[in-house]
């Protein structure tokens, strides 16, 4: 029996699961159209390789990855590309996205594509499959995979799959388990492989106990070691980091890579993506989605990259008063800004909801410390004194806090008897900062920019003024020279000196000008500053002062190119 | 607007102190039960003024006034000042004290969830202050007085100011278990022939130990509904018990037995209904063991060195004043960050 670990807080939402995991998964029927985004990872968009008019077939590569963290988006199926143009995503944000909008012709022909022996392949081979497969983390997070293999130096001890599912409502890495194990470690085998991980761990929450049963007996078949671990039921026990510390006892602060501390952690859905994408070649065309809530028949489908919502609610016969969808789960699910959005590879489930069904919680009442909120954190944060901050908006304070390490899980909003949009709060005071950071930064290069400018004026005059100097004093010397050429030549030396010593001291001058014009700017908004932020001013500080330098070796060198210039 | 979470759970801070109003009860049945309904008069008088004051308070400050006034919140402070005073006092008493608490301490300070001390214990510091005379009218429990005074004549007491003609207030009332263990020990009574006295039960005041106990069984029940942790009434009446005992142990003729303490005055109600306030008390749980440990410290100090009858009040109040200290120096460590090494570089964009 393995020793599990327990992370701070967490809470006991209704699972309400039955509903849907009751039938096994249905694959969904062909849509009339797939709206397919071409940004529906983690990273830079893929750049379109079609264009309206064009013939594809099924897993054609449709967009290329680019640079860095990308990823690659295929056509679902065979068909036409209708458009390439903005259609509203299911995103947070509301706001529409690039799209190639394909018509199916209900061949479903598949594209060539075939497997390659992992075993055989080297590292970076797997890893590129993978990019063109287009394989991104499927528990919700799309972080493009072939990125989670880059370990660097790392050496990984623990490979988990995470197939916990600790979200309401949500049943497709359950049924998934149930039904494709064997798929699935096939996948950990590859992972495990290609990480060189000494061991791997599947953690399911208890509340699953045929898919833990039927994993386990796909993972006694395979020749790795690989435990399947029942854990216990509670939100968000399925969060990467709070799995890893069940499992493990390691705990992942934020902004570190789980590398560094020697796991990484897979969904369950993403190893078998992986395995056949592996295996056979396949990308990634379709996920399954739980459809559930206000439905008459909630089931999970196995649906392709681009359905339209609306099409594929209709499956599960939505009740008529159903007025709004929210993707994923209750706790951290986004309400769709339309039935009309696609299905994308971050979709595992779509939500039906009524105001019956969640009811508008009912308005918000002053914040009594009661600590709730903390002791439901699994992040072990204060939430109360951030949401004090948040609403203050001393934000330089709710950093200090650690305001960002919440992973915005929504434990707390969900145990306040004020009921206070916690969550809500955090989201602005992060977008507030973000918001701030590059405005500081981009006031920062104005500045650079126009103090540059300011100099390089400066010098052109002073140089104008130099070279004026210089051809006068060259005509009264060539005058003088022509009244006594007798004279020794030491004289012009002397006057060419003292020619030098005044260019010298005008640019002295307009380096002090612009010395004290740059002290009389006074910083603003300086006042609580983080670490970091004192740290990112010292840098800029630090870039500025080279610039200054340059600068100064720039005012230096027209002294030695002068003679030259002097006829 | 729409967003996650989409659930909820169905507490709300009005479900939360009308169960702390609950918890009360126990305490206030053995109340009337020792020493008669007067108790309920004032607890009724203060609620009355406790909404009314706060519903004035709203309306100046320009707030919603409905969905203030269902909190429970008003209510709670009239019923702890209630029960922290004696029952017998001229009415304008409790009304002054509960407005008091109400209207500068809570309100002034921004209403709900904004006062840094406990108003209750604001109204009962200036009430103390201010009427000392008053404040020292304390019911003799059933049985142990030559006379009794009926409900009627308490209201008309009360409210009128006036006794039956055979009566004076000494024959009715006497000084606290505490405060009479005090002047009799500050005359060198022995403590056994203090304890002779037929105002003394078994642990401490008679009556008054099991009207501890009722809020004690309270108390335990807001445990056990978890709508407070064991952190401030364990530290606050451990520290007592702890500094009592040390005490006691040194000079047994001078000092009483910790349990005394514990069921003597406002301590049961302090620890597990005053202290616990979370407005006023901190929020860390390792900034809470503080907190009710300096309260349970002071507590005994004013009780065995100072000036007044009993502690709880004034522990409460400069143990507030220090909340924020504490709570900025009690921060407990980030998921990842309890390493030194992790520690650094926190909350990174």
């Amino acid at each position: 029996m393995r020793t599990l670990y327990q992370f701070h807080g967490g809470v006991h939402p209704p699972t309400n699961k039955a509903q849907s995991a009751r039938a096994p998964i249905v694959p969904a029927p062909l849509p009339s159209k797939l709206v397919i985004p071409f940004h529906q990872h983690v990273g830079n968009m893929a750049k379109p390789l079609v264009k309206a008019g064009d013939r594809v077939l099924k897993g054609q590569l449709i967009g290329m990855p680019e640079d860095g963290v990308s990823s690659a988006v295929h056509a679902s199926t065979s068909g036409t590309i209708a458009s390439i143009g903005m259609e509203v995503v299911a995103h947070a944000s509301g706001l529409p996205d690039l799209c190639a909008t394909l018509i199916p012709d209900g061949k479903d022909e598949w594209a060539m594509h075939e497997g390659m022996d992992y075993r055989s392949a080297a590292d970076a081979d797997v890893r590129f499959a993978l990019r063109l497969a287009g394989v991104v983390g499927l528990g919700g997070a799309v972080y493009p995979s072939d990125m989670k293999l880059r370990t660097g130096r790392h050496k990984i001890k623990s490979l988990v799959l995470n197939g916990a599912e600790c979200e309401p409502y949500i049943t497709c890495d359950d049924r998934l388990m149930r039904e494709r194990a064997a798929e699935i470690i096939r996948g950990a085998e590859i992972l495990r492989f290609a990480l060189d991980a000494e061991e791997v761990l599947v953690g399911i929450e208890d509340n699953k106990p045929e898919a833990i049963a039927a994993m386990r007996q796909a993972a006694a078949a395979s020749s790795d070691k690989i435990e399947v671990v029942a854990v216990p039921t509670i939100y968000p026990g399925g969060g990467a980091k709070q799995l890893i510390r069940v499992l493990t006892g390691i705990e992942i602060a934020a902004g570190v890579r789980s590398t560094e501390k020697g796991v990484q952690c897979f969904n369950v859905a993403t190893a078998l993506g992986i395995y056949r994408a592996i295996q056979f070649g396949e990308p990634l065309l379709s996920r399954i989605v739980t459809v559930t809530g206000n439905v008459r028949n909630a089931q999970n489908f196995e649906v392709l990259i681009g359905t339209p919502v609306n099409e594929l609610v209709a499956l599960a016969d939505p009740l008529p008063d159903t007025n709004h969808y929210i993707m994923g789960g209750p706790m951290m699910g986004i309400p769709l800004p339309s039935a009309q959005v696609s299905v994308v590879k971050a979709t595992n489930c779509i939500i039906a909801a009524s105001d019956k069904l969640f009811p508008p919680a009912p308005p918000p009442m002053p914040c009594i410390r009661c600590t709730r909120c903390a002791d439901a954190c699994p992040a072990d944060l204060q939430p109360q004194d951030l949401y004090w901050f948040a609403k203050a908006k001393e934000f330089g304070k709710a950093q200090e806090y650690h305001l960002f390490d919440c992973i915005e899980c929504g434990a707390c909003s969900y145990v306040c008897p004020s009921h206070i949009p916690l969550v809500q709060y955090y989201r602005f005071a992060k977008s507030e900062i973000w918001a701030r950071e590059s405005e500081k930064n981009a006031a920062d290069k104005a500045r650079e920019r126009h103090e540059y400018r300011e100099y390089r004026i400066e010098r052109e005059k002073q140089e104008k003024a130099d070279k004026l100097a210089a051809k006068e004093k060259a005509a009264q010397l060539a005058r003088e020279q022509a009244a006594k050429p007798a004279q020794s030549a030491s004289v012009p030396a002397t006057t060419d000196a003292s020619s030098e010593d005044a260019v010298q001291q005008k640019i002295q001058a307009a380096i002090n000008h612009a010395k004290q014009q740059a002290a009389s700017v006074k910083p603003k908004n300086i006042e609580q500053l983080t670490p970091r932020q004192q740290a990112e001013i010292a840098e800029i500080e630090a870039r500025r002062a080279h610039i200054r330098e340059l600068a100064q070796s720039h005012v230096d060198h027209p002294h030695v190119d002068h003679p030259k210039e002097a006829p | 607007m729409f967003f996650s979470p989409f659930i909820s759970k169905q507490d709300t801070v009005s479900q939360i102190m009308l169960k702390v109003l609950l918890a009360l009860v126990p305490g206030i049945a053995l109340y009337v039960w020792y020493f008669g309904p007067a108790i309920l008069v004032s607890i009724t008088l203060a609620s009355i003024t406790a909404l009314g004051t706060e519903a004035l308070m709203l309306k100046l400050r320009d707030r919603p006034i409905a969905p203030f006034l269902k909190d429970n919140s008003a209510l709670l402070t009239g019923w702890l000042l209630a029960l922290s005073i004696p029952p017998l006092a001229p009415w304008w008493l409790i009304v002054v004290g509960t407005a008091f608490g109400i209207a500068i301490a809570k309100h002034l300070y921004g209403g709900l969830g904004n006062n840094p001390f406990n108003p209750a214990m604001i109204g009962y510091a200036v009430l103390i202050i201010s009427f000392p005379v008053q404040m020292t009218h304390w019911l003799t429990p059933h049985g142990l007085g030559q006379v009794e005074l009926g409900f009627i004549d308490q209201l008309g007491y009360m409210f009128a100011g006036v006794l039956p003609d055979s009566l004076r207030l000494d024959a009715i009332t006497m000084s606290t278990p505490l405060d009479t263990l005090k002047t009799r020990l500050h005359l060198d009574e022995p403590i056994k022939q203090i304890f002779g006295l037929p105002i003394y039960g078994h642990l401490a005041g008679h009556g008054s130990e099991m009207v501890a106990l009722g809020f004690l069984l309270g108390g335990l029940y807001l445990l056990a509904v978890r709508i407070i942790s064991w952190h401030i009434p364990v530290a606050f009446l451990g520290t007592l018990f702890a500094t009592a005992s040390i005490f006691y142990l040194i000079d047994p003729a001078h000092y009483v037995a910790p349990l005394f303490h514990w069921f003597s005055g406002a301590a049961m109600l302090g620890a597990f209904f005053i202290l616990t306030d979370p407005i006023s008390s901190p929020t860390t749980h390792k900034g809470k063991l503080i907190f009710a440990a300096g309260a349970g410290l002071l507590t005994y100090l004013i009780r065995a060195f100072g000036g007044f009858p009993d502690g709880v009040a004034f522990a409460t109040l400069l143990m507030n004043i220090c909340v924020p200290l504490i709570d900025a120096y009690t921060q407990p460590k980030v998921f990842g960050r309890k390493d030194k090494a992790d520690g650094k570089d926190g909350g990174q964009p």
